[in-house]
């Protein structure tokens, strides 16, 4: 069971929001890089972003770039959940395989600083705040094997190997 | 049931009778970094234990998005991949050969390959009828090492294109009009298989600027069949051999059509800050540019460059207007100078960059300012993208660019030639 507070973001947000292409030599830096998680759609997120806050986005979340940095510093920041409407596919993958929840879900009553509870098991979404419950869409599988191993490096240090 | 190309190639690579939404293992035949996600790669690489490259001869390197480098930092990156690719035996792409996208076209992808690396334009492999796909650095070290990665077969958008361009309409007017209709996640998941008559006269650089922006819709692939012109093409560059037919079978399923007749296309521009969001390019007329750019794996290759010399022999840039020129690769580099498109362009107001992605991504180089508004012949607008959030980037064909660049205003290359 997780729980946090909402951060609430519009549709399209894009990996160049998340981590920025001018911010690539601080890539070798993580803690450095993570400064920034995503500054250019909200300046003052990562200075009030806590451990086990979610982001809880719109449309085609992190499309643009493979940037696997972008999830990392997302999750580095404290996050331990993404909800959105619908997610861009790089992205999906990319923080599956860094072992950070992406969660499918009708986002839009769901208020900035809302209070929320997610059931990862169940996939379901409580709104304390609101007192409204969601359901969210099916992790794939294979996507939940990987996510259970705490992400894909992880998952082929201990299998080796693909075992689906 | 027929099959769509991505179905038959999935199938081929995984052994199995694979159909859309079937998730597969595939084999996969080339994979790629570059510098500015290549480091994570090899920080996953070693993290993994996966030790050794699955086939170090069909796994590469590039060094192309900040060269030469620009800081300490980014140079020291430079030095974990040149190290990694040494202890490994992958293939070094070093400073000053290009973009990895464009050096894989000319010489590493073939028809029917299935292709990861850790870069969402790697989708640019699809005009020569290759699977080709964009991911992390954690799904590409895991495929550099065990040579294959899981795929989910995707449902297939199919594009059929009709008629021939108007002269001054590009390949890139067909994409930005394309990613228009759709919307920017309009094809998230999908294929995009382009097909028809019209695409039979398209040139490679063409097709591959068009499979190169099918992830600006979502897309996991945008691709063509292999068919004589991919042969020519790879004859030409000194791999006929690697020259196969694929094509999708005649009653494979889609999950819907969209027509598109090049012939009623007109010159159009993406405006700030997403891709989807076009106009044509005579509703923008007056609107000031500050840099234009002509390059990138869009847009940085010969016959992009012959246009624009075309456009601006003999003539001035507005002063107003820096104009910037990346080539995408060492072998247009020189092809250009021999043809003199660099001295016309140069002679106009330009200034050549390197090979390689140039101000494309913001990390250095022609940075734009505060306010500043750039056209730009890449493939992404994004708040931010070259380098400030501040300012705006409308992308555009290397004609509008050109035409662009003469005027200082947004123009339609039809008015001005
Ligand atoms: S030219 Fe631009 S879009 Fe292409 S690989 Fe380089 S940074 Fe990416």
């Amino acid at each position: 069971m997780l729980r946090g507070k909402a951060f609430k973001f519009g549709d399209g947000i894009s990996t160049d929001h998340i981590i920025p292409g001018r911010h690539a030599h601080l890539r070798s830096d993580l803690p450095e890089l993570a400064k920034h998680v995503l500054e250019d759609a909200d300046p003052t997120f990562v200075s009030r972003v806590g451990e086990g806050d979610f982001i809880v986005a719109g449309n085609n979340f992190g499309l643009g770039s493979s940037r696997e940095h972008a999830p990392l510093v997302i999750k580095m920041a404290g996050v331990s959940a993404i909800l959105v409407k619908s997610v861009a596919r790089i992205f999906f993958r990319n923080a599956i395989n860094l072992g950070l929840p992406v969660l499918v879900c009708d986002t839009d009553g769901i208020d900035d600083g809302d209070e929320l509870e997610i059931d990862l098991s169940a996939g379901t979404v409580r709104d304390i705040t609101s007192g409204q419950k969601l359901t969210s869409g099916k992790i794939p599988q294979v996507m939940l094997h990987i996510l259970n191993a705490g992400g894909l490096i992880p998952y082929i240090k201990k299998h080796g190997d693909f075992k689906l | 049931m027929g099959k769509t190309l991505s179905e038959k190639i999935l199938s081929a690579k995984s052994g199995n009778n694979a159909g859309a939404g079937d998730i597969v293992i595939a084999s996969v035949d080339l994979s790629f970094v570059q510098d500015t996600t290549g480091p994570l790669t090899v920080i996953q690489f070693r993290e993994s234990n996966l030790k050794k490259l699955a086939s170090p001869e069909r796994t590469a390197v590039f060094i192309d998005h900040a060269v030469p480098s620009p800081t300490r930092a980014l140079s020291n990156d430079h030095l974990v991949l040149r190290q990694f690719a040494d202890e490994t035996g992958a293939i070094m792409s070093d400073v000053g050969e290009g973009v990895c996208h464009q050096l894989v076209a000319e010489s590493l992808a073939r028809p029917g390959d299935v292709i990861v690396a850790s870069d969402s334009h790697t989708v640019t492999a699809g005009g020569l009828g290759a699977f080709a796909t964009g991911m992390g650095s954690s799904d590409v070290a895991v495929a550099m090492g065990l040579g294959k990665t899981w795929f989910r077969v995707p449902e297939s958008i199919q594009i059929t294109v009709a008629g021939q361009f108007q002269r001054w309409v590009s390949a890139k007017d067909l994409i930005l009009h394309l990613i228009g209709r759709l919307g920017a996640d309009g094809a998230t998941y999908k294929a995009l298989e382009f097909g028809g008559d019209g695409i039979k006269e398209m040139t490679m650089s063409q097709r591959f600027t068009v499979a190169n922006m099918a992830v600006e819709a979502g897309a996991k692939v945008g691709i063509f069949p292999s068919d004589e012109v991919t042969k020519a093409y790879l004859v030409d560059q000194g791999r006929g051999t690697d020259y196969q037919p694929v094509a999708p079978d005649a009653e494979a399923v889609y999950e819907q059509t969209i027509q598109i007749d090049l012939d009623t296309l007109e010159p159009i521009v993406a405006r700030p800050h997403t891709v989807d969001n076009v106009a044509l390019v005579r509703e923008l007329k007056g609107t000031k540019i500050q840099q234009v750019l002509i390059g990138t794996c869009t847009n940085g290759r010969l016959d992009d460059l012959e246009i624009a010399a075309g456009i601006l022999k003999s003539k001035k840039c507005h002063a107003g207007t820096r104009f910037i020129i990346a080539p995408a690769s060492r072998q247009i580099y020189l092809d250009s100078l021999e043809k003199g498109y660099f001295r016309t362009l140069v002679e106009a107001g330009a200034t050549i960059l390197p090979p390689g992605c140039g101000p494309c991504l913001g990390l250095h180089q022609g940075a734009l300012g505060d306010g500043e508004a750039c056209l730009s012949t890449s493939n992404r607008n994004f708040k931010g993208r070259m380098g400030n959030p501040k300012a705006f980037v409308y992308l555009g064909s290397p004609a509008t660019a050109a035409a662009t660049a003469l005027t200082g205003e947004i123009t339609d290359p039809r008015e001005v030639v």
